[in-house]
């Protein structure tokens, strides 16, 4: 049964799968779809499309599936059957009346008609068509005295009509990276150590064995610390303009790395295009909300794991002279390439991540300045593989050596 | 199978939407977890006191924390508790049963009546933990090996699963959910569900606050928009407070209980800052 809607809805790009399909087989025989065609559509997407940002490939499947069964006519004669039922007189006030210079409902339903015929897709907002919002006569959420509802709460709305609705749109996400695989990745960046403070919370059974059987059988138990990671990150991030349209890529890292709470220590900081003198807590990176870059190389140890994240795309002269920093009212004594060595050097560890796709740093715009500093940082662009070559390059020493040796060359 | 299915119709305290209700119903008959997800503040919780209170069964509610074990929630076994017993005679120490503590699902599952099972917050748990439960949330059973017993449902309990989408929950998971997202009700929902919460409310004030209410809503790049929840603590704020309808939209009190935020205030102060820049030049707050 429906089962070319299975294809329907795989080829829309919800993943159903076989069990789901299943589950709803069984739902339908327990008549759980009420024998309607809304229930049917509400049914279908509770049991099938298992995330909010599917929703509307949902919608759109599920209008197109049934687009094809229902006759063209079916439609409006719905609209009409429904038209009558719904605008009970008394709805048309007389206040409404002397205020508005109404239609009549004859008029009304022919206009309404003569726009089913016109329209042939959904409109929001606006004063003429079929939709939702606006002051049209015709749909529902709008505005206009006496005007024809159509959707919102009604439950003589056809399911076809509710789907074209498409309310879920702004929740789609064309994304193939989650944020859950990013955390996955992060997952590998640890390093369990027990020589930590803490509470001691676990019992060591061996030694409390030890223990019991050196007290003549008296029970003694000893606690040990439970193993945690000793991993300390520090975040660098790119807020500058060219990155904007990587945003929401960065967003899911850095959703990613917060939500990571396995790290022992997590320092985020932000910075525009290249690292200068100064970082910054917040990615509006203005004002005095800053740190000096001298003082997190003093006071942070050198097994912080670093990762910075950018385009690393800039002018050259704002990675290789004095005073080429990008906003105008700061100035800086050393160029940037400097600062990014010292960084490299100060820490074991470090990564560069480019959101920018790998196969473009040839030819992109600031091309020199991304050769530049990959010969500084192992860099890796920012996918979910780039993220776990980037870590495999955080946990291992050699990586250090090679990225040094390039850069003093 | 069909006939003898209870049917969730919603209670006097909870509005629930069609699509919300026929959702809880093909959980419950399929018996399936729940998975509710949605914005802050739409009454995922309630949901799950509500259908406990209309359909008259125990609720079970398991507040899930960061440091939540899957394990947990079915059993803990409570070793020390039986090695310190085991000095002193006066427990018998070979009876391994009275050392095994039951968590919330276990007693779900033992419960004789059907019970409401709230798995409340599932994505603060570790990342893993969903995992760990998919064959008990299946089977409905689990195994103490322990006291090599296997503990099966009496009856399938009902299962409401929250979450804040603090963390992408696995496939596997996920399949084996009805799932639900609870939408921001309109305008015309709301107006339902405040009359629930105060029932009787000067209508100009309801007008006027639900009208700011949606224009902080819409406002593009707000990090954490009011939710209904706030909505309704912000009336009683209002009411309790005695602020005449008509100052609402223009003074906007008791902000705070709507945005949570800095950085929120700021765009809104931003916001009517642009718009009313000539008249806004009198009030001092505005001219940080």
């Amino acid at each position: 049964m429906f089962t070319e809607f299975f294809y329907y809805l795989r080829n829309f790009g919800v993943p159903v799968s076989i069990n789901e399909w299943q589950s709803l087989m069984e739902a339908l025989e327990m008549d759980m779809a009420g024998s309607s065609l809304t229930g049917f559509y509400f049914l279908c997407r509770a049991l099938l499309v298992k995330t909010e940002a599917h929703y509307d490939r949902f919608d759109l499947a599920f209008a197109n599936y049934l687009g094809d069964l229902e006759s063209p006519e079916g439609l409006p004669d719905k609209i009409w059957e429904w038209l009558n039922k719904e605008l009970p007189p008394q709805e048309v006030s007389e206040a409404m009346r002397n205020n508005h210079q109404q239609l009549d409902i004859e008029e009304m339903k022919k206009m309404l008609e003569e726009r089913l015929g016109e329209q042939n897709e959904e409109h929001h907002g606006g004063n003429r068509w079929v939709g939702t919002g606006g002051t049209s006569p015709f749909g529902h959420s709008g505005y206009h005295p006496g005007g024809i509802r159509i959707g919102g709460n009604t439950r003589n709305l056809s399911a076809v009509k509710v789907a074209g609705m498409r309310r879920f749109q702004e929740f789609r996400t064309d994304e193939t990276l989650g944020v859950r695989q990013f955390q996955l990745a992060l997952r590998k960046l640890r390093q369990f150590t027990t020589r930590l403070d803490g509470a001691k919370e676990e019992v060591d059974v061996d030694a409390t064995i030890d223990k019991t059987c050196q007290n003549a059988g008296r029970l003694e138990l000893v606690w040990e610390r439970p193993r945690v990671n000793s991993m300390k990150v520090l975040l660098l991030m790119d807020a500058g303009g060219s990155m904007l349209s990587y945003s929401r890529l960065c967003n899911q890292l850095f959703t990613a790395v917060n939500k990571s709470n396995h790290f022992k220590d997590l320092k985020i900081f932000y910075f525009h295009n290249c690292i200068y003198d100064r970082l910054y807590h917040d990615p509006s990176c203005s004002g005095n909300d800053y740190t000096d870059t001298e003082y997190i190389l003093r006071t942070c140890d050198s097994d912080y794991r670093v990762i910075i994240v950018g385009d690393a795309s800039m002018g050259p002269a704002e990675l290789m002279r004095a005073g080429g920093i990008i906003d105008w009212y700061l100035h800086n004594e050393q160029p940037g390439i400097d600062w990014l060595e010292r960084i490299r050097h100060h820490f074991e560890y470090s990564i560069w991540l480019n959101p920018v796709p790998a196969k473009y740093w040839e030819w992109v715009e600031g091309a020199y300045t991304i050769k530049t500093i990959g010969q500084v940082f192992p860099m890796e662009e920012l996918t979910v593989e780039g993220l776990e070559r980037g870590i495999a390059k955080l946990k291992s020493r050699t990586a250090v050596g090679e990225g040094s040796k390039v850069a003093k060359r | 199978m069909a006939q003898n299915m209870t049917q969730y119709q919603g209670s006097s305290n909870y509005i629930v939407s069609d699509e919300l209700r026929n959702s809880v119903n093909i959980a419950i008959a399929l018996g399936k977890p729940l998975l509710i997800k949605g914005e802050p503040g739409t009454g995922k919780t309630m949901l799950a006191l509500s259908i406990a209170e209309a359909l008259q069964k125990r609720i079970l509610i398991w507040n899930i924390k960061s440091t939540t074990k899957a394990q947990e929630g079915l059993y803990i076994y409570d070793t020390v508790q039986r090695l310190y017993d085991s000095q002193f005679k006066d427990h018998d120490v070979a009876d391994i049963k009275q050392y095994i503590r039951t968590g919330k699902m276990g007693e779900a599952f033992q419960s004789s009546d059907q019970v409401v099972l709230l798995i409340d917050e599932i994505d603060k748990a570790d990342l893993e933990f969903p995992n760990d439960l998919l064959w008990e949330l299946d089977q409905m059973s689990y195994y103490i090996p322990e006291t090599k017993e296997t503990i099966t449902a009496i009856s399938r309990p009902i299962v409401i699963v929250t979450s804040n989408a603090e963390k992408e929950l696995p496939d596997a998971f996920l399949r084996r959910c009805i799932f639900h997202y609870i939408a921001f009700p309109d305008a015309e929902e709301m107006n339902k569900i405040i009359k629930v919460h105060h029932p009787d409310l000067d209508k100009r004030l309801l007008e006027q606050a639900m009208e700011t209410f949606y224009m902080l809503r819409n406002i593009p790049n707000m990090q954490k928009k009011p939710s209904t929840s706030e909505l309704i603590d912000w009336l009683q704020a209002l009411v309790v407070g005695g602020i005449s309808p008509n100052k609402i939209k223009q003074d906007l009190p008791f902000l705070g209980v709507l945005l949570k935020k800095n950085e929120d205030l700021d765009i809104l102060l931003n916001q009517v800052h642009n718009k009313t820049q000539t008249k806004a030049q009198s009030r001092s707050y505005w001219n940080r």
